[in-house]
């Protein structure tokens, strides 16, 4: 490897850092805007056309922000807390093609790395609310660590079945062996899954119990304000990115789509494909958020150990065998689908058996009064 | 290829230290606007106004001890199941391995019906 190859992967990462910061900016306008349309409101309009420049006030306002540390707080961890957990949310990309092309070094591991290294922040959350010196910090990075650790399983596990049908965990191979038909078809238990799975590890509502601002008032970073507080705002919105990108990868095609067969028009369409896919993967989690209460504490683990990961379990076993003996496409499909169907109907069979019975009274009634 | 390997991750270290640059970047320009007003107020910790009881390191029940370990032994499982999963398709994986991998997860899945049966999966 020589200087100039340095050069290049120098000028590549800033280049994806600089896009990965236009986008963690703009999503934050577009979670406002979209969500204010949901629940009938304008969304922020008052600085430049349509609120657009609200992200940069946003930036200047947190920058300008006092950044206070509290009196008997950890100081050192409290200061590199942020950094812990922000760093990997930019480390993840160098391995995240965006096309065919466009990828700073494909590695090989792909997307066993990605995870791996997003797996990380969890230290830095914990270190969060423990510096910090306070009890709600403290509670929501317990709370945070759990959830984490609990919905990091059904994510590798649902990665799994892909691997297997695909045979290798580099994300443009995979990718590639999708030119038939997208792996949502083949394995759509492992896609929802994923999804959910994914919701989960980034801390978006439904599953933002660490966080919950009206329990706990921001969980592990109720100390932090200023730019500290706007590093674990900026690695949470690349993160849900990161999550829609990966759900595109896996399941989705990736830059699957029609486009001309050569030359420069191929690498706009790919491009083009990718980041629609991406962004209607992003709306669905801003929906979702606009429509589903937060969960319980305990429905959260429940649903981490006690649904999903026998799932995720399910439709591995079920893979292997399709893959192993080669059973035609539609089996594995009918099956994931059985698979689903019989876990929503025992959900509905143990959620009657939960309800109070009803009271069934008797009554005789002779000549107009009750009687025994 | 496989020399390639460690220059692969080279990507990976630069990525790293543009973070942590951007990070303190960002660290040391707020340093530089922000305003510094310290009192003995804002050192007391932030419970919406009432003032704290008790000590804030105090000790509390970390309820999820057992899925720590539960989690401990599936993730060993994950690293044992990629390189399985990864050589699924090739000629190596004789209906030996396959069905030993099954019967491994089939060890696991007991062992977490077990701790269902047991309550350990209940959030008290």
């Amino acid at each position: 490897m020589t200087w100039a190859d340095v050069g290049w992967l120098v000028l590549s990462v800033g280049l994806f850092l600089g896009f990965i910061s236009f986008v963690v900016l703009f999503l934050t306008y577009a979670e406002r805007k979209f969500i204010g349309r949901i629940q009938q409101r304008l969304g922020p309009m008052r600085t430049g056309p349509f609120g657009l420049l609200q992200p940069v006030a946003d930036a200047i306002k947190l920058l300008s922000k006092e950044d206070l540390v509290p009196g008997r707080a950890d100081r050192f961890l409290f200061w590199i807390a942020p950094l812990i957990v922000f760093v990997p949310a930019i480390v993840i990309w160098v391995s995240i093609p965006f096309t065919r092309d466009i990828v700073i070094e494909n590695l090989e591991l792909g997307i066993f790395f990605v995870l791996a290294v997003m797996g990380l922040s969890i230290a830095g959350i914990l270190m969060a609310g423990w510096s910090s010196f306070n009890k709600y910090a403290m509670l929501g990075a317990v709370r945070a660590a759990a959830q984490l650790i609990s919905y990091e399983l059904p994510l590798l596990v649902a990665v799994l079945g892909v691997v297997m049908i695909a045979g290798s965990l580099d994300l443009q191979v995979i990718v590639a062996e999708q030119n038939t038909v997208w792996y949502i078809v083949l394995q759509p238990v492992a896609f929802l899954l994923f999804f959910t799975a994914g919701l989960a590890e980034v801390g978006r509502t439904p599953f933002d119990i660490p966080m919950a601002e009206s329990e706990l008032i921001g969980g592990p970073f109720v100390e932090y304000s200023g730019m500290h507080w706007s590093m674990f705002f900026m690695a949470e919105y690349a993160n849900t990115f990161a999550i829609a990108v990966l759900t595109t990868l896996l399941f989705l095609g990736g830059w699957r789509g029609p486009a001309p067969a050569t030359g420069w028009g191929q690498d706009v369409m790919m491009a083009f494909w990718f980041l629609t896919k991406a962004s209607a993967v992003i709306l669905v989690i801003f929906w979702i958020r606009a429509t589903i209460p937060r969960l319980r504490i305990d429905q959260l683990m429940s649903l981490a150990w006690k649904v999903l990961l026998p799932l995720a379990f399910a439709n591995l076993v079920m893979t292997a065998f399709y893959l192993f003996y080669g059973w035609p496409d539609w089996s594995i499909v009918l099956l994931s689908l059985g698979l689903l169907m019989a876990t929503v109907y025992g959900y509905y069979v143990r959620r009657r058996s939960r309800l109070p019975r009803p009271v069934t009274v008797k009554l005789r009634v002779r000549q107009g009064r009750i009687v025994g | 290829m496989h020399g390639d390997y460690f220059n692969d991750y080279t990507a990976v270290l630069i990525a790293s230290v543009a973070g942590v640059v951007l990070v303190l970047t960002a660290f040391v320009g707020s340093l530089l606007l922000s305003p510094r007003a310290r009192s003995a107020l804002k050192d007391i910790p932030y419970e919406c106004g009432i003032e704290p009881v008790g000590d804030q390191w105090s000790q509390m029940h970390f309820r999820y001890y057992p899925f720590a370990i539960l989690f401990l032994i599936f993730d060993v499982e994950a690293v044992f199941l990629f390189p399985w999963a990864v050589v699924f398709l090739s000629p190596f994986l004789t209906s030996a391995i396959f069905y030993e991998m099954l019967i491994f997860i089939g060890i696991l899945g007991f062992g977490l019906l077990y701790s269902w049966k047991k309550g350990v999966l209940d959030w008290r």
